[in-house]
């Protein structure tokens, strides 16, 4: 089970604002959804490693280098922010 | 009025060489259709008429220059609102996104539009991909063209409710769990689930990046394989998107097996289901298929480790959404970690939020042993159940299940989460172990349609497309 305190320490972890009654809601359908993916302590998994990569692909690299995007994008990208001062993104203060 | 109804994708480039209408004709004629229908639908949540017409008119300029009409070209084609498609609102179904602009196209969408597609426009989907009906969108339910009181499927339901209204010959979706192959199956049409790798998801908003692929939707295999052939390949934008040698042919002679996992026929599954699939099964007996029982013990845990797995990825995939690089912001707070907090509470709707919290708490301090690192296990353990089953002496060369337990549900009937999930414990399966699947329709019960998964081994998917094929021949 799910506890109040529990959800309210999820949620923040997460940065999710919960309203009092969407704790008690979330921590009810979280709690039901770990007890059906309890079951998976009845599969026994004592002779295999955890599975790292589905097609079997290692550490994939590249050369450290600027790749040919086309000139605006850095606009296209920028314009999107909800606030901008310039070429950067602006953020709420984080220091009194 | 030209009704798409009565082509193919082939068959259009036809009627499009010989004249008898215009590439532009039939474009404005499939926006007029989708515009008029989108009242009652609500699959589409963007129109891209210029895009649309401009593409036409090219290849209405080739046809005048007497140039032949190959692959995709004319073929009217709709995206998944997940899918960037430069200049254009992608919303990924998300109030967060609602005034999202791609600036980028995604590299499916490059190369559709490369081959010449016809891009009408964007469809509607659960938020971030996020459901088994389409009802999870900020920006309302879909409804099930053949039945308007049920749901499509998910969360590609917009787009599968696109191609069975024929508002389009294809569509991408996208499948981390199902919603490809499921809302193809409540919608009666073909969806395909590639090998993971085969496509690259360059500029498909990312979900749970270890399981997430693209893949079509369309009325025939024909045509699926056609859709599948212009976007799949190796793409430097996506480290993981794989090379691939062509596949060994099998000899002609060679009896092909069919397996049949007794574990997806057991408990949960509707009557009717059951009987149309075992009887779509046995129609491969008559071309001479072997078909055998066989057991995939491990898959009674694959819906549990799927929750584990995807939840744990959505919960880091997500929190790109913070309200400062872009996407809806909160407009009161007291400083920044109340900004990210209100923000993610206003933007994101009940199914993500829970299974970013599910994700979190999966892989919290003190948690991670017993669920995230158990999940991967199974995942491996099925993994190799699926590989061992593909080969060795006794090797089956397909697995055959019903694509979904039950057909498409009445709008507003699956309220609790858990019996949502559980619509999808037939297809996460070929997620987990990165197989293609494809859903093909076998049948009705009371009148809605019923889907037939062919999963085959890993990077086969031509073979998976092909004997889609032979059974669709056979009706």
């Amino acid at each position: 089970m799910i506890s109040k305190e529990q959800i309210e320490h999820i949620a923040k972890l997460a940065r999710i604002e919960l309203a009092e009654k969407e704790k008690e809601k979330f921590a009810g359908d979280l709690s039901a959804i770990l007890d059906y993916i309890d079951k998976l302590n009845k599969a026994d998994t004592s002779e295999i490693e955890a599975i790292r990569q589905i097609t079997g692909l290692e550490n994939v690299v590249r050369e450290d280098e600027a790749g040919s995007e086309e000139k605006d994008i850095k606009e296209k990208i920028l314009s999107q922010a909800p606030s901008r001062k310039d070429d950067y993104f602006k953020v709420p203060k984080i220091l009194d | 009025m030209i009704d798409l109804k009565d082509f193919t994708i082939e068959s259009l480039r036809k009627s499009l060489t010989k004249k008898e209408f215009s590439c532009v004709e039939m474009a404005e004629d499939c926006l007029a259709k989708i515009k008029k229908e989108n009242k009652q639908l609500n699959n589409f949540l963007e129109i891209t008429d210029k895009l649309a017409i401009s593409q036409a008119e090219k290849i209405d300029e080739k046809i005048a220059r007497r140039e032949r009409l190959e692959g995709l070209e004319g073929a009217p084609i709709a995206l998944k609102d997940n899918l960037m498609v430069e200049g254009q609102r992608t919303t990924a179904g998300s109030k967060i996104l609602k005034d999202y602009i791609a600036p980028y196209d995604a590299t499916v969408v490059k190369k559709l539009k490369n081959s010449g597609a016809i891009i009408l426009g964007k469809t509607n989907l659960d938020e971030f991909a996020m459901g088994s009906s389409t009802e999870n969108s900020a920006f309302g339910v879909v409804k099930n063209p053949r039945d308007l009181t049920r749901v499509p499927g998910g969360s590609s339901g917009g787009s599968a409710a696109a191609v069975a209204a024929n508002q389009c010959l294809g569509a991408l979706g996208s499948d981390t769990g199902g919603s490809i192959r499921e809302p193809a199956a409540f919608c009666g049409i073909f969806g395909f689930k590639p090998s993971y790798g085969m496509v690259s998801r360059y500029g498909l908003i990312a979900m749970a990046s270890s399981l997430d692929q693209i893949g079509p939707f369309a009325k025939n295999a024909e045509d699926i394989k056609t859709i599948f052939n212009a976007i799949k390949g190796k793409d430097r934008m996506d480290s993981t998107s794989a090379e691939i040698a062509p596949p060994v042919r099998k000899s002609e002679f060679e009896t092909l097996q069919i397996g049949v996992p007794r574990e997806f026929f057991g408990e949960g599954i509707d009557k009717q289901v059951k009987e149309k699939v075992e009887k779509a099964i046995n129609k491969f007996l008559e071309l001479g298929y072997e078909i055998k029982e066989i057991s995939l013990p491990y898959s009674e845990y694959a819906l549990a480790a799927y929750y584990i797995i995807a939840p744990a990825e959505i919960s880091a995939n997500l929190a790109r959404y913070d309200g400062i690089k872009y996407g809806y912001s909160a407009s009161k707070s007291k400083n920044l970690l109340d900004y990210y907090c209100k923000t993610r509470a206003n933007g994101l709707g009940d199914e993500v939020r829970r299974r970013i919290m599910l994700g979190t708490y999966v892989l919290s301090a003190g948690y991670r042993d017993a669920y995230y690192n158990k999940a991967q296990k199974v995942r491996a353990i099925i993994a190799r159940d699926f590989k061992n089953i593909f080969s060795g002496k006794d090797k089956v060369d397909f697995i055959l299940t019903p694509t979904t337990p039950a057909p498409a549900f009445k709008i507003g009937d699956k309220k609790d989460p858990l019996a949502m999930y559980l619509c999808d414990i037939y297809t996460v399966p070929a997620n987990l172990a990165g197989l293609p699947a494809i859903s093909v329709p076998c049948g009705e019960a009371d009148g809605l349609p019923i889907g037939l998964q062919i999963i085959g081994p890993q990077f086969a998917d031509d073979s998976v497309l092909n004997l889609a094929q032979t059974f669709e021949q056979l009706k």
